[in-house]
């Protein structure tokens, strides 16, 4: 579980995340919508422990630990994962490698490559040259093979192709055990009982919602969490009125 | 024209003449009188004491000589082992080759000019020995050529002269590493090296150095490429070492003719680099390309780079990364000369740290701080090297990993 309790976050010097409450329990997606600018990055970075992040007041927590001054790699190390919108090209290391690094040589690199067909990009260095969906697929693959507990997910349909969207739509849905079969073993039911996979997913255009089915929504305005409701509801609530209504329910709010 | 005096005469002129870069280093400090070893068979060698055979290996020589086509090794002053094993290659100490043939002086002193500094002088004054490798017309090499100037003699100045020579239609591949006695802590290296790739041949020379804190190194090489030939130029040196100046000039006179140039330069405490290279692009089609990756954890290292185009339809790029990771100084000196409409020539050159944002993602994948560093400087080290052997890849790499240590 993620609980998150009063969370104030400064970055060089001014005020981005203004007392942020959130709990994500096991087997729960979430997504996050907001303008741009409203600090929705930065609250995934600063879950992932990004330094230049700095907490001021409030605190993580997650499985039980206090994370909220951990350094990235032992959250990792929890069970954090990000896929980033932008993330940095490094030059001369191999994404294969990067895959090894991400598995610690646990898995079978090309049969993980095949599940996001991205195998001809496994000797090519890391997020060099990669167009958007490129990189959103090789962002996929290292969660694939990090498998970790709380995934973070910063735009994934962004510069996706709509070729491409579907692939990453059920992709995002099985890391997140969303992926509903048929099994003689297991009911739905069961299936879903079982799930304990959590999500945090940012999205501008909701796609991502025609196949990841979330638990619940989340609007983030200017630094405040102003609203926690069905994901469906906000998303069709923020295309007929625009992000202006939440300014009135935070008002409202405080 | 060719005499042997004439080029004394010269020489014995330009004994005292400062070179035109790098700090002048007084020659006249370290000793130049013949050394004796004796030769062994190829076999002998795997008898070398455990740390001599362990700086010969990092300097990427194959003892059991299983993956070389040849071996040529040189100890201070003598010639230890010369041999090939491939037919159409020839392995020759340049003495014997000055003595017994004639076409040696169609490449003797043709490329550098004897004169040009004291360390060239010195070269044909205090002559010890070097190699000539010569592939005969229409060979490949299937395995590279090794060659080894080793220094065990503290205060040495060890001189050498080279002539490699890749006839047309051959393709030669050639290692060479330097370096010293674990023991030795001064002395110096002189190399002259002439390179002569001839029509469609292909010549790739990947060095290797492993110097002592207190050397001092002044190689001094050129080379000629004739039509559609290749000559790609590597450089590899990890280790300290007091003073390193070269600058190794190549010059393509044929049509498409294509050189490339890869160093990969760490610089510790103490010590001073001043490399670069220079490319003649003479003829339409010709490319050049200098690549050069310095990180400095406290040295000096001054990274230059020049191309020269003088004909239309020629393509030319420079690129040039430093990494400063503890102090020390990096100065990159990228220079591109356009001498007429039609050509196309560019260059990259940055200095800098790692940056803080691919640490933080390395480590959002589950690496330590320090992890995450020596893995990006690992790869900033990584240069892609097209048309490179596996065999000279993985002596690259294996130097690339083995001093890890020391750049972090």
């Amino acid at each position: 579980m993620l609980l998150i309790e009063d969370l104030q976050v400064e970055l060089a010097g001014n005020k981005i995340l203004k007392h942020i409450d959130l709990e994500i329990k096991p087997g729960e997606t979430h997504i996050l919508f907001g303008p741009n600018g409203s600090g929705k990055t930065s609250l995934v970075m600063t879950i992932m422990g990004y330094p230049q992040y700095r907490v001021t007041g409030g605190r993580i927590l997650f499985k039980g630990v206090d994370i909220t001054g951990l350094p990235i790699n032992e959250r990792a190390a929890l069970g954090i994962g990000m896929s980033y919108q932008r993330p940095p090209t490094i030059h001369g290391l191999k994404t294969r490698q990067m895959i090894d690094i991400c598995s610690k040589k646990e898995i079978d690199v090309e049969e993980y490559a095949e599940m996001v067909n991205f195998r001809d990009f496994l000797d090519r260095d890391v997020n060099a040259g990669f167009s958007g969906g490129e990189i959103k697929r090789s962002e996929l693959l290292q969660l694939l093979a990090q498998d970790p507990d709380l995934m973070l997910f910063d735009e994934p349909e962004s510069g996706v192709d709509l070729e491409n969207i579907t692939l990453v739509g059920e992709t995002i849905a099985m890391l997140l055990e969303k992926d509903i079969f048929h099994s003689d073993e297991k009911t739905i039911a069961r299936q879903k009982r079982d799930r304990t996979k959590m999500g945090l997913i940012i999205t501008h255009t909701g796609y991502i919602m025609d196949y990841v089915a979330a638990d619940k929504g989340q609007v983030l305005f200017n630094g405040i969490l102003s609203c926690s409701t069905n994901p469906r509801e906000i998303l069709n609530c923020i295309s007929e009125m625009g992000y202006e209504e939440c300014v009135r329910c935070t008002l409202e709010k405080n | 024209m060719y005499s042997r005096e004439e080029l004394k005469s010269k020489a014995a002129g330009a004994a005292t003449k400062k070179a035109a870069l790098g700090q002048d280093v007084d020659l006249a400090q370290f000793e130049t009188a013949d050394v004796p070893h004796e030769y062994l068979q190829e076999e002998e060698l795997r008898s070398l004491p455990d740390a001599e055979q362990k700086r010969l290996i990092m300097s990427g020589l194959d003892l059991t000589g299983k993956e070389r086509g040849g071996t040529y090794f040189q100890k201070d002053t003598a010639v230890v082992h010369c041999s090939s094993k491939m037919e159409g290659v020839e392995v020759i100490p340049i003495k014997k080759a000055l003595e017994e043939y004639d076409w040696i002086r169609d490449y003797y002193w043709k490329l550098i000019s004897v004169d040009m500094d004291k360390y060239t002088a010195s070269a044909e004054t205090d002559l010890h020995n070097g190699y000539v490798i010569r592939c005969l017309p229409g060979q490949k090499s299937v395995y590279p050529i090794q060659a080894c100037l080793y220094l065990d003699k503290e205060g040495l100045q060890q001189t050498v002269h080279n002539i490699i020579i890749a006839e047309e239609d051959s393709e030669l591949h050639i290692i060479t590493g330097c370096a010293t006695s674990p023991h030795v802590k001064k002395g110096a290296h002189v190399g002259i090296s002439e390179f002569f790739v001839k029509k469609n041949a292909k010549l790739s020379f990947t060095m290797i150095h492993n110097w002592a804190e207190d050397m001092v190194v002044r190689p001094r090489s050129a080379a000629q490429v004739e039509e559609g030939g290749l000559f790609l130029n590597n450089y590899i040196c990890m280790k300290p070492v007091r003073t390193l100046q070269m600058y190794p000039t190549t010059y393509l006179v044929g049509d498409n003719a294509v050189a490339r140039y890869y160093s990969i330069i760490v610089g510790s405490p103490g010590s001073e680099f001043d490399i670069g290279g220079r490319i003649f692009l003479k003829k339409p089609g010709t490319r050049a390309e200098i690549v050069a990756r310095t990180i400095s954890n406290g040295g000096r290292i001054i990274a230059r780079g020049h191309l020269i185009g003088e004909v239309p339809d020629i393509k030319a790029h420079l690129e040039c990364k430093g990494l400063l990771l503890k102090g020390g100084l990096i100065h990159a000196v990228p220079e591109l000369e356009g001498h007429c409409d039609g050509v196309e020539m560019s260059h990259e050159a940055a200095v800098g740290k790692i940056a803080q944002e691919e640490i933080s993602y390395l480590m959002s994948r589950g690496l330590t701080e320090d992890e995450a560093t020596s893995t990006i400087v690992r790869g900033f080290l990584n240069v892609d090297i097209p048309g490179l052997p596996p065999q000279l890849r993985a002596e690259i790499d294996r130097a690339v990993e083995m001093s890890d240590k020391d750049v972090m």
